[in-house]
């Protein structure tokens, strides 16, 4: 029985915390954030060098063959870095793939999004708003796509994205295929970015894994929200104590002060107690599939509210300063904003408790 | 990450399930009765499953640490509702601290028949104005011949009406420091020197007292771990006082809330199925989960030599749990509806010693307050958690401010 991190696991998170303070300083951070243009060639061809982009596709197809409690360890690393890009929309056509594609389907894409070369997203959330696969209406037949979708991520730029479609099942679109325009969103983190997506009789290629495989990428991508929201969370308060360590008032650092000290206290003790959700529900989706669903519902549902509530208590903590465009703790309340409400409200995950629970 | 136990101790499982079912008289009335309870105990010493890091001279059962084995045997005691837990004063915080820093002849004459009941021990700690600030207590021990003479008043003392022993600390050093004055003494109960009196809780019951003592008397060698040293001798008997692994404990809590959120009506359905309270449901099943994967996170650490790796968790834990706790209390006592103006019945204590019986949801909404309090008080808490968790500094003193 070990519910613990490995050698393996702490020296990836290890690699990529190195990857991350090499690779984004925090002036690039700064810059890239002001474009609001969140694709950067440079840092995403580093991330495939260190693996980031293949780290579940399996070893066959170039890739490193891991769980998905590893890509949602690094996950978490990427949330503290606030790392901007496409991560989350390419592993979960990865994962989409990898739960439902045809043998011809994996040969074709895995390799090219494993290395880096080929950029995946998904496009899940309705117009009206609605993520899961019952509420999909996007119409697929005879090979075409009819309808639209909105907040997918980095869709100008994949060259595949896996599309949800009405009855649940999910289907491959080619990057710049026929009938397909793209809007982009003005969207809450400047470090991912959102689109619009219209299908007006595109091409597209049902996966065989149909509704099965859509509740698997919903179930991974709740995994792996929750562990970006994780990691930024714990950000946010290392980087508020840092803060009441050095900002002084009446005379002493405010940390000094037992109502600065009770509340990051109970930050943190709001927030260390939820890494075993995250943690459980990456591995019930590797090696206890009754479990999956209902373990990354709650993950999904806790970590990602708890940490928007952090953020909320950082800004505070930060007083005035933390109000301000400048003071970079915007960064990782943005990203928890983007982390709870992409792939649906608590309340909608909560719901899913409730009723897989059988109460 | 391996969430099973394994073959080796899934068969120790199983051998410990049938010991149960063979040692403990399902069906009986035997929660009140002492002799079954003791009987019960001694079989389990006898076959390693109690007093597993005692040694056997001093009648544990001295077995190799498992934590793991450990887990199992609680798990399995409790899923039978066994009361194995013999006085926790006595087993879980003076027989460990003899044992790391009390004399040899203190060890013999104290441990065997704490173990077995024999002995009962209270604590001696709080008192009226050394709450938080314990190191502030006043009562005072004198060393007059071969016996010390004990003065003073004690708080939250409990079971100090059936205890034969208490063990205590004491400022026995006029002249030292504040923390430096106080020593950790052992008295008997039973003397014309010491006056137990019940003290009324918030719900009307009397499970803790306040102990009086007027020239009480305790023999000169009745000090643990040397005069002056009570302060230390009180940290390592503190470490004990820890409890490990409250998941299980908590889920018993939830389940008993899922029955009355099924069993309690609104709008003529089930409360289960209302959408409002259904989210509030799925939040604490969100807080329960946090909970049982910490505990996870403490046991497959302290199983694996990683204890580095859990010193936030175990810091947050007494905070959270707490609030977790006070939040399901809270939940049952919306369901309730107008059941929640009835005075609190006493199940919340016999609940807590066994785990057995109808729960009152009005007595448990009031009694969970303790847990705020007891063992060190929330805010306490968060101080512990501000400084050595996140490494803030020490709080002002009225010393500090003065200067």
């Amino acid at each position: 029985m070990h519910f613990g991190l490995n050698d393996d696991q702490q020296l990836l998170q290890a690699t990529l915390r190195e990857y991350a303070a090499k690779e984004l300083l925090p002036a690039r951070r700064r810059e890239i954030f002001e474009a609001g243009r969140a694709f950067d060639p440079g840092l995403w061809q580093s991330a495939a060098d260190v693996g980031v982009t293949g780290l579940v596709i399996p070893q066959r197809y170039g890739g490193a063959g891991l769980e998905l409690l590893d890509l949602a360890l690094a996950f978490e690393v990427l949330g503290e870095a606030a790392m901007p890009g496409p991560f989350l929309g390419h592993a979960l056509a990865a994962l989409a793939l990898l739960c439902g594609g045809s043998a011809a389907q994996r040969e074709r894409w895995l390799p090219r999004l494993a290395s880096g070369d080929a950029l995946g997203s998904v496009a899940l959330c309705e117009l009206e708003g609605g993520w899961g696969p019952e509420t999909w209406g996007v119409r697929e037949a005879d090979g075409r796509l009819h309808g639209a979708k909105q907040h997918v991520e980095h869709a100008e730029r994949a060259d595949l994205l896996v599309v949800g479609v009405a009855g649940g099942g999910l289907v491959l679109v080619e990057g710049g295929a026929e009938g397909v325009s793209t809007a982009s969103i003005d969207g809450i983190d400047r470090m991912r970015n959102l689109s619009r997506v219209e299908f007006v009789g595109t091409p597209a290629e049902p996966l065989p894994g149909g509704v099965e495989a859509a509740r698997r990428v919903r179930d991974a991508g709740c995994v792996l929200l929750a562990a970006d929201a994780f990691g930024a969370a714990w950000k946010l308060i290392r980087l508020t104590v840092e803060y009441s360590l050095t900002r002084e008032q009446f005379g002493t650092p405010i940390a000094q002060f037992q109502s600065v000290k009770h509340q990051l206290a109970n930050l943190a003790a709001d927030t260390e107690p939820t890494r075993g959700l995250f943690w459980y529900a990456a591995h019930a989706f590797d090696h206890l599939p009754a479990e999956a669903e209902h373990a990354a519902a709650v993950a999904k549902a806790h970590v990602t509210d708890r940490a928007v509530q952090v953020g909320r208590g950082a800004v505070e903590l930060h007083g005035g300063i933390g109000f301000t465009w400048e003071c970079d703790v915007q960064f990782w309340v943005r990203r928890c904003m983007f982390d709870r409400a992409w792939l649906g409200l608590p309340r909608e995950h909560l719901a899913r408790v409730a009723d897989l629970g059988g109460w | 990450m391996d969430l099973s136990f394994g073959a080796e101790y899934e068969a120790f499982r199983d051998e410990v399930k049938l010991f149960v079912s063979e040692a403990w008289p399902r069906g009986a009335d035997a929660v009140c009765d002492r002799a079954v309870q003791l009987a019960f105990v001694v079989a389990a010493v006898e076959r390693g499953y109690l007093y597993r890091s005692i040694p056997k001279k001093y009648g544990g059962s001295e077995q190799e640490f498992d934590s793991l084995r450990e887990s199992i045997i609680v798990e399995e005691f409790d899923r039978a509702a066994v009361p194995w837990r013999l006085g926790n004063q006595g087993v879980g915080q003076l027989v460990p601290t003899l044992l790391e820093v009390g004399d040899e002849w203190q060890r013999e004459r104290f441990i065997r028949p704490t173990l077995r009941g024999e002995y009962v021990w209270c604590q001696g700690y709080s008192e009226p104005g050394a709450g938080s600030d314990l190191a502030a207590l006043r009562s005072s021990a004198r060393l007059e011949g071969d016996e010390w003479v004990i003065n003073g008043h004690k708080i939250w003392t409990s079971d100090a009406e059936d205890a034969n022993f208490m063990f205590g600390m004491f400022r026995t050093e006029r002249e030292a420091s504040k923390h430096a004055g106080i020593s950790y003494l052992l008295l008997e109960m039973d003397q014309p020197g010491v006056d137990v009196r019940p003290l009324r809780q918030i719900n009307g019951a009397t499970h803790f007292h306040e102990v009086f003592f007027d020239d009480a008397r305790t023999p000169a060698d009745w000090v643990v771990g040397g005069r002056g040293q009570g302060w230390r001798v009180a940290r390592v008997n503190l470490k004990h006082e820890r409890n490990l692994g409250s998941g299980q404990a908590m889920r018993r809590r939830f389940h008993q809330l899922l029955d009355l959120a099924q069993s309690a009506r609104i709008d003529g359905r089930p409360a289960s199925r209302d959408p409002v309270m259904r989210e509030r449901l799925a939040e604490l099943e969100c807080l329960v989960r946090c909970v049982e994967t910490t505990s996870l996170r403490q046991l497959s650490a302290v199983a694996h030599g990683e204890e580095a790796d859990i010193g936030l968790p175990l810091l947050v834990a007494k905070l959270y749990g707490s609030e977790v706790m006070d939040r399901i209390a809270g939940l049952a006592y919306d369901l309730i509806g107008a059941d929640g103006l009835l005075a609190p019945t006493d199940s919340g204590w016999a609940d807590l010693q066994s785990g057995a019986g109808e729960i009152d949801w009005v007595d448990q909404y009031l009694f969970v307050l303790a847990m705020r309090i007891a063992g060190g008080s929330s805010n306490i808490q968060r101080n512990l958690i501000g400084e050595r968790g996140l490494g803030l500094p020490r709080d002002l003193r009225a010393t500090d401010v003065a200067r």
